[in-house]
């Protein structure tokens, strides 16, 4: 009754397979099993947003998901960021800004930031600190992390983030 | 901090997930987004040999237009929810709260049915319920129920629903002409449970309060309706010392509990101060918009 499912997911384009008992989550079946250690296992109880990534367009935890709900699923981690050596433009950003230190919350702090970013042309200051705040960083503060995510944002956006806050 | 051994069931209808909730009686328990399931079987304090995931019925979400009412789908992912223009413009307290939930990438799968089941007295949406007087539909092989939101929650995390019951849509009546809400809630950091948040919604008569509904989570076992305040509001008006009498007989009124993140007494007070803010709000967009 407990026994292993195959499972396929495409992961950053590439169609994998692999096995896992149901009762796996979704960051394990990643790590353990597709051997995709991009993502990090932080709390294992959705609070510190280490295993964030991408399902079907949008930002979930990958500890809160089991393996087995992921079948046919469409998702993007850290390892899609870069083409090569090429860092991603929000990468190259977190390196310009100083956004990180240990790196340890860095796979989903990205992740948090593009889908943020990408699904809001309107963000705000106060928006992209507060949609921030749904990752947990302990040694860099945020203060590199903000400027990275504000930069990102007025690339893709092509004009700069308002400073005020428009849902009071 | 994994989920202990169990199956996942993947029905892909209601019919067949309501068969397989019958069968499987106390040992299954259904899963929605699981944002607060999930960690509940890491912590291994939720042990069901038998989960029934409802993710893959897609005629569980949706968000109709019912002339009087918003019809949503038990599955609705919050996200969904609070980027929905008809929600915007017609149940405007329901987006606003829907915002304040946990995370972005929380909001992402957490459905409104699961919310509403799990009747966690911190979360947003039984507060909602109660302001609004949404009504919950629930099915089972039994057949269907209606239950006013009043009568649905009982207890912390326990609700009416039976144990072969699946709750599958939530009827939230639109605002009516002349009113304005508000949903204010404060915790320690931005996403946590609230430490106490206030539903507000006050139709308005020739600039009198005609209608006035305010709901509590987050101070009791249950979000509640905070009756005697409404009283005052209703018969005093929306002025500085009618708000203040009110948000005082809010605090007197809620039985919350001590635990670590804050004493029953100082969520008392801040219920104090979420009823004042969420009035204040409230008369501020209601001179704005009208």
């Amino acid at each position: 009754m407990t026994a292993s499912r195959t499972i396929s997911v495409s992961i950053n384009g590439e169609v994998l397979t692999g096995d896992a008992a149901p009762r796996m989550l979704l960051a394990d079946f990643l790590r353990d099993v597709l051997g995709k250690t991009g993502t990090h296992v932080g709390c294992e109880h959705g609070v510190c947003g280490a295993c964030t990534i991408i399902v079907d367009g949008v930002a979930a935890r990958s500890c809160l998901m089991f393996a087995v709900q992921a079948e046919g699923a469409d998702i993007k981690t850290v390892e899609g960021l870069a083409d090569g050596d090429d860092l991603h433009p929000l990468q190259k950003l977190f390196s310009e800004h100083r956004a990180l230190q240990c790196g340890y919350c860095t796979p989903g702090m990205l992740m948090t930031a593009i889908d943020l970013v990408e699904s809001n042309s309107s963000l705000t200051t106060e928006d992209i600190k507060v949609g921030m705040s749904a990752a947990l960083c302990r040694c860099t503060g945020y203060e590199g992390i903000i400027k990275a995510v504000t930069a990102y944002a007025e690339q893709v956006h092509g004009k700069p983030v308002r400073q005020e806050s428009d849902n009071g | 901090m994994k989920p202990p051994p169990l199956d996942i069931l993947s029905p892909s209808s209601l019919i067949e997930a309501l068969a397989l909730l019958s069968e499987h009686g106390d040992a299954a328990r259904p899963l929605a987004g699981g944002q607060s399931l999930v960690p509940l079987l890491n912590f291994r304090l939720s042990r069901p040999e038998i989960l029934i995931d409802l993710n893959r019925i897609s005629d569980l979400a949706f968000i109709k237009d019912g002339g009087d009412h918003i019809a949503i789908g038990a599955m609705t992912r919050e996200r969904t929810i609070e980027e929905n223009e008809l929600v915007r413009d017609q149940a405007p307290l329901l987006q606003e709260a829907t915002t304040q939930i946990a995370h972005l990438p929380i909001r992402s799968r957490g459905t409104i049915g699961g919310s509403l089941a799990n009747a966690d007295p911190a979360a947003e949406y039984p507060a909602v319920a109660l302001a609004l007087e949404i009504e919950l539909v629930t099915q089972s092989v039994r057949g269907e129920r209606r239950i006013k939101a009043a009568a649905f929650f009982e207890d912390v995390l326990t609700t009416a629903l039976e144990p072969d019951e699946l709750l599958t849509e939530i009827i939230v009546p639109k605002a009516p002409p002349g009113s304005s809400s508000a949903f204010v809630e404060i915790a320690r950091r931005h996403g946590d449970f609230a430490l106490a948040g206030v539903a507000a919604q006050i139709t308005f008569a020739n600039n009198a309060p005609a209608d006035v509904c305010l709901a509590v989570c987050g101070a009791g076992s249950t979000a509640s309706r905070l009756t005697t305040a409404e009283e005052i509001i209703l018969q005093d008006g929306v002025g500085v010392e009618a708000v203040k009498a009110a948000s005082a007989a809010a605090a007197a009124s809620v039985d919350p509990m001590s635990d670590l993140h804050a004493s029953a007494d100082y969520r008392r007070r801040l219920v104090g101060v979420m009823t004042t803010r969420a009035l204040e709000k409230v008369v501020q967009r209601a001179a704005v918009t009208s």
